[in-house]
């Protein structure tokens, strides 16, 4: 092979490299090294307590890398009531990235960020240009998001306009290409709703927005999955998502991330940090290289640092015996002939992937269940079965009816949903009364 | 409480709106609250989350509910509840609307008593806070006179 062939396109051998420093790059040394990344939810208004958040999750005992989760008023543009809210002193929900500035975003990170401990912007916005301008100008390199999984589940705007606002945004932020800094956007696409979707949508999600951020321009790109109601399920759905993305992502640097059950939480300590070590172990088991960790106090309000910090080192402490399991050992299911069933629909409709999702969603091809999105069909359900397996009861018009054997119950009544959105925290709550780990829940360092 | 005698529907069903508000995206509550009060034999619309104070002005003009549910958990609820409820309570034909809100009103885990006593005075005629259960909304629901088919 000569040298200038291999320059001039990655070959699909050798996927691109993210630059030293960048997140992709941390993330890739860590998980090569064995180790899992853990990382916090974390925003709050105040930058020197955005920084302290900061400074005790790059110190836990972890390997870590920073999160600034953004408040929901500045999510939405609504920056006039997220600078009332600074200005009269009053607690937000995250971190006002927009409001505060680039300069005030420098600062708090200075002496913090760097190749050792890179942060992570999350939003959720649909149209996220202002957060966009702010975080590069911010110095920052790391985001999440995607034009389905931050327009569906957070947003009322029409899919079409967060998908041309996406790409607008992706653009920009690949440019820092141009600087020789390699940006790293992860798509949400697996944690659609946080819970109740099957493995197939999420995975489908999490693949076609990973193609549409290549497409745009990106090089490095991690992939998520939230774990949801059971352990073989999430294993095998972890393991489908990974062969895909080695079948269709060839030339670009991924990983895959899990973000740990995202529904109605175990209320007694030990089921949460049952529930996380759990999460912890399918990370590893599935070579995934991050985990999104969730702590105790998540079943009443927003964590504090020391909660976070841990949750951080109790998930790293999980992880610590588990080992990675073979790819084509876990039962197939057929997660992956669904989730393919779906990629390859959607991808047929047009090149341009933007374009396609949205027809995609306008004729029901993909469709959220529960989604109350104008945009969104509605037509799909799904349910918790008595084994923990979540499964369709309705698929609507999406590709599947004869994979997936939707159960075909139309109707589910509010108790029979509770029960569906509270089966985990119930299972957890119980199996820790019984299980090892009550003997020892996670104790503050 | 208990299982009374079901009313007749032709009287006892209200025209309900549940939405969130205009900065929480959380849509379990909302789904879960749309089956609850249709179990209870009432008509719900479902606006969804993120719901902008305008457009849920603009429904309420326009379907004219007997009763507008908010549910929110983002933690934002007493500062965007507080103001939506003026905005609608500016209107006249809503004057008389049962309008509610219920969910994690602010980010603390104390459930403070000036919060409630805040979004009643900004013209709320009822708030579930964090610590409310199914039981006292559905008690909220059957008190409600149903003498107001439209």
């Amino acid at each position: 092979m000569t040298i200038g062939r291999q320059r001039a396109h990655p070959s699909p051998a050798s996927p691109a490299r993210p630059e030293p420093g960048s997140f992709g790059a941390f993330v890739n040394a860590a998980q090569q090294a064995g180790d899992l990344v853990v990382q916090p939810r974390m925003g709050v208004a105040d930058p020197a307590r955005m920084r302290a958040g900061l400074v005790a999750t790059k110190r836990a005992a972890a390997t870590t890398v920073g999160t600034i989760t953004v408040d929901s008023f500045t999510r939405l543009g609504d920056h006039a009531e997220a600078r009332r809210a600074l200005a009269k002193g009053v607690e937000l929900n995250g971190y006002p990235i927009v409001t505060h500035g680039p300069d005030v975003t420098r600062a708090m990170l200075d002496g913090v960020a760097g190749a050792d401990f890179p942060v992570q912007v999350r939003h959720g916005s649909s149209q996220p240009e202002d957060i966009f301008r702010t975080l590069l100008r911010s110095g920052l390199s790391a985001t999440e998001g995607g034009p389905v999984s931050y327009c569906l589940p957070y947003s009322r705007s029409p899919l079409r306009e967060s998908v041309d606002s996406w790409a607008r945004c992706v653009q920009w932020f690949a440019s820092l290409e141009d600087l020789g800094v390699t940006p790293h956007l992860e798509t949400f696409g697996g944690c659609l709703l946080g819970q109740l979707c099957p493995p197939s949508l999420l995975i489908a999600t999490s693949v076609l927005e990973a193609m549409f951020l290549r497409q745009h321009g990106l090089r490095s790109i991690s992939l998520s999955y939230a774990q949801q109601t059971n352990a073989a399920q999430d294993e095998e759905a972890l393991m489908v998502l990974r062969r895909i993305a080695t079948e269709v992502l060839r030339d670009i640097d991924w990983h895959v991330v899990v973000y740990t059950y995202m529904g109605m939480y175990p209320r007694s300590p030990a089921g949460s940090a049952l529930l996380l070590a759990e999460a912890a172990k399918l990370a590893v088991r599935t070579g995934s290289a991050r985990l999104i960790v969730k702590t105790v106090a998540e079943a009443y309000r927003i964590p504090t640092i020391a909660e976070n910090v841990t949750a951080l080192e109790w998930a790293a402490k999980a992880a610590l015996d588990e080992e990675s399991i073979a790819a084509g050992t876990t039962p197939d299911t057929g997660i992956y002939a669904e989730a393919r069933a779906l990629i390859d629909t959607v991808l047929e409709l047009d090149p341009d992937i933007g374009r396609a999702l949205v027809i995609a969603f306008a004729s029901g091809l993909l469709d959220v269940p529960f989604c109350l999105h104008p945009d969104n069909r509605g037509e799909a359900r799904s349910y918790v079965d008595t084994d923990g397996w979540l499964r369709w009861s309705l698929v609507g018009a999406m590709p599947i009816e004869h994979i997936a054997q939707p159960s075909g119950r139309e109707h589910s009544s509010s108790a029979d949903l509770l029960a569906s959105l509270s089966y985990v925290a119930r299972k957890f709550g119980q199996a820790a009364v019984a299980g090892p780990l009550s003997r020892q829940p996670p104790t503050a360092p | 409480m208990g299982t009374s005698v079901e009313r007749p529907p032709e009287l006892a069903q209200l025209q309900v709106i549940v939405s969130s508000t205009q900065s929480d995206s959380h849509t379990w509550n909302l789904v879960f609250l749309e089956l609850l009060i249709e179990e209870l034999g009432h008509r719900v619309v479902n606006l969804g989350s993120c719901v902008p104070d305008d457009v849920l002005v603009a429904e309420c003009l326009r379907q004219r509910p007997d009763l507008v549910v908010i549910s929110t958990v983002n933690g934002h609820g007493w500062i965007d509840g507080k103001r939506v409820v003026r905005r609608l309570r500016e209107r006249p034909e809503l004057t008389d609307t049962y309008i509610v809100i219920g969910g994690k009103l602010g980010i603390t885990e104390r459930s403070d008593r000036r919060t409630t006593d805040t979004l009643l005075a900004a013209g709320f005629d009822a708030v579930f806070s964090d610590g409310a259960d199914i039981d006292s909304f559905q008690s909220y629901l059957r008190s409600l006179p149903i003498a107001t088919a439209s």
